[in-house]
């Protein structure tokens, strides 16, 4: 589904990924974790080209991004995002933001888009608030709000860049709750996040990544358990250890 | 009295400042009144006015319709004074939000084709009248009207056009706009009816007034642009990605996402380049048309009437104000609204 073959990206002199491989077959879930500054963010905003590599390739869904906009919309249209900020549009009701990509991009009809809203709404147990506008609901509400968003284009692969790190405590469940089904429906994830719970209960595997580098990949039981670097060990110390 | 301690005269500084207002205010305003009503002369009888030590309205009284209307032919006044009450029955119509649909478009083309109908004439029955001789508030809102109608939409290209990706575009919108906010808008005048025509070939002529119209449009434009791209760059960038994301193509994403966030945004500033534009049509006296300004100004020219400036500028003053004050309140109700 992602193939990555020696990508590296430079923002400026600075090189934030270095050689990276990775690869993530359909229906795998895969947990990026790793210190600020390690290249966790840049990595996964290159898989629906967010951010541009500059060196190696990154396939996705069969579909090798370069600077063709035909190939990048492409995956764009087959890959759904959640961000650390839920970047929800502000001026548009929730039932607004669900519809948008679906009438405007895939064309759907209005009465169809409005109803698959409703179903991914229902999904992440907030339908009552169709009609409100983002502001109006808290960081946890917005937050599934924004995955229903993303799943209204039936995506086959899902992108989730920190869902968890702006959001108070108490909401930090309700979202993972949602996550946790997803994946047991069998969708592709990948996701950028420190919550160590999560990557436990739904990971396939557990990308450590440090310096711009991959330090270490391995399944859950394994990276936690038994860490082959000292860094992922400090890391898991510091993570782990509140 | 505790309001007027706590408010007036709370310490020294506030103490003085209020006894200084209070006595500014007693020694300007009885002789303002008396000036404007007690000793005013009302009708229209210059002799009278010039014996009289207060103001005179009679001007105002004698040549109202001359400031209004300007050279338009005298008894055809009913037609530029319909023109002006539906014109700004259209600004009104479209200032309520319930009415912001597709179909507003096609109100305003017909109101605008009933004002040509009407200013022009020539069918109908009713007289031709060249552009030439129209004047007064309806060329100063006229030209306000198409000049917003055509510098806005344009200046959002120019704005989304200098913060596009492509080089060239880019430059020519920077170009355009450093070009036209670093001239004068009177020199854009000049240029617009003194060197335009020299540079079209012979037997072309455009129009005056639309060639003040189009540099009006033109000179709004830069900086209407500049406001419009203030707005954009107050976009959070999480907007952008989640737009990319969700695979909505460039022209969807501006139209969807961004122009309704950043145009909201610009309200205030851009109301201000509204009111400064409307002000600014009266420029055009420069290059011979009569907007408001200029039929008071030349009202005044009348040896019988010569040395009234005062009342005369007071009262265009007074219709400029109401019309900058309205926008002004229009503009703070939408900045309230969702």
């Amino acid at each position: 589904m992602i193939e990555m073959i020696k990508v590296s990206k430079w923002f400026g002199l600075f090189q934030v990924l270095k050689d990276i491989d990775l690869a993530v077959a359909r229906g795998q879930k895969v947990v990026v974790c790793g210190p600020s500054g390690s290249g966790k963010s840049t990595l996964i905003r290159l898989v629906n080209r967010l951010e541009v590599h500059q060196a190696g390739r990154v396939i996705v869904d069969g579909v090798e991004l370069d600077d063709d906009p035909k190939k990048t919309d492409l995956v764009r249209r087959e890959v759904g995002m959640v961000f650390q900020s839920f970047n929800l549009f502000p001026h548009l009701t929730v039932l607004e933001n669900l519809t948008l990509a679906p009438v405007w991009v895939k064309h759907v009809p209005r009465k169809e888009a409005e109803g698959t809203a409703m179903h991914f709404l229902e999904r992440v147990r907030i339908p009552e608030q169709a009609g409100k506008y983002p502001s109006q609901l808290s960081g946890g509400q917005q937050q599934r709000v924004a995955i229903a968003r993303a799943l209204c284009m039936r995506p086959k692969l899902m992108l989730f860049d920190e869902p968890t790190s702006a959001l108070d405590p108490e909401m930090i469940k309700e979202v993972l709750d949602v996550m946790v089904e997803l994946a047991r429906e069998g969708m592709t994830m990948m996701v950028v996040t420190h919550e160590m719970g999560f990557a436990r209960t739904v990971a396939d595997r557990v990308v450590f990544m440090d310096g711009g580098r991959i330090v270490e990949a391995a399944p859950p039981a394994d990276f936690f358990s038994a860490p082959k670097t000292d860094r992922a060990k400090l890391f898991l110390s510091q993570v782990l250890g509140h | 009295m505790k309001w007027l301690r706590d408010n007036l005269f709370a310490g020294g500084v506030s103490t003085l400042f209020t006894v200084l207002v209070l006595v500014l205010f007693f020694k300007l305003v009885p002789p303002f009144i008396d000036w404007a009503f007690l000793d005013a002369v009302w009708k229209p009888d210059s002799k009278a006015c010039r014996a009289s030590e207060g103001a005179c309205w009679g001007f105002i009284a004698e040549k109202h319709r001359f400031i209004l209307f300007g050279t338009y032919p005298y008894d055809l006044h009913w037609r530029p004074a319909i023109a002006t009450v539906l014109l700004i029955g259209l600004w009104i119509f479209s200032a309520i939000r319930r009415f912001w649909k597709s179909w507003l478009t096609l109100v305003w083309l017909a109101g605008l084709t009933v004002i040509g109908i009407l200013m022009w004439g020539g069918i109908l029955g009713i007289p031709y009248v060249e552009n030439e001789r129209w004047g007064g508030l309806i060329l100063t809102l006229l030209l306000t009207t198409f000049g917003v109608a055509f510098a806005f939409p344009l200046s959002i290209l120019l704005a989304l056009g200098r913060r596009s990706d492509m080089p060239v575009i880019r430059g020519l919108c920077v170009g355009y706009i450093e070009l036209i906010r670093g001239v004068p808008l009177i020199s854009l005048l000049f240029m617009a009816s003194v060197m335009l025509p020299l540079f079209l070939p012979h037997g072309v002529t455009i129009d005056k007034l639309l060639r003040a119209q189009i540099a009006m449009i033109m000179f709004a434009a830069a900086y209407l642009a500049e406001v419009v791209r203030g707005g954009l760059q107050a976009i959070p960038k999480g907007q952008y990605d989640a737009a990319h994301a969700l695979a909505l193509p460039y022209w969807r994403r501006t139209y969807l996402i961004i122009l309704p966030q950043a145009l909201r945004i610009s309200v205030p500033p851009l109301m201000n380049t509204f009111i400064a534009f409307f002000k600014d049509t009266s420029l055009v006296l420069i290059i011979g048309l009569f907007d408001l300004l200029s039929t008071v100004k030349i009202s005044l020219n009348e040896p019988a009437w010569a040395g009234f400036g005062v009342e005369a500028y007071l009262f265009a003053s007074i219709v400029y104000f109401v019309f900058c004050y309205s926008m002004s309140r229009y503009s703070r109700r939408l900045e309230q609204q969702r």
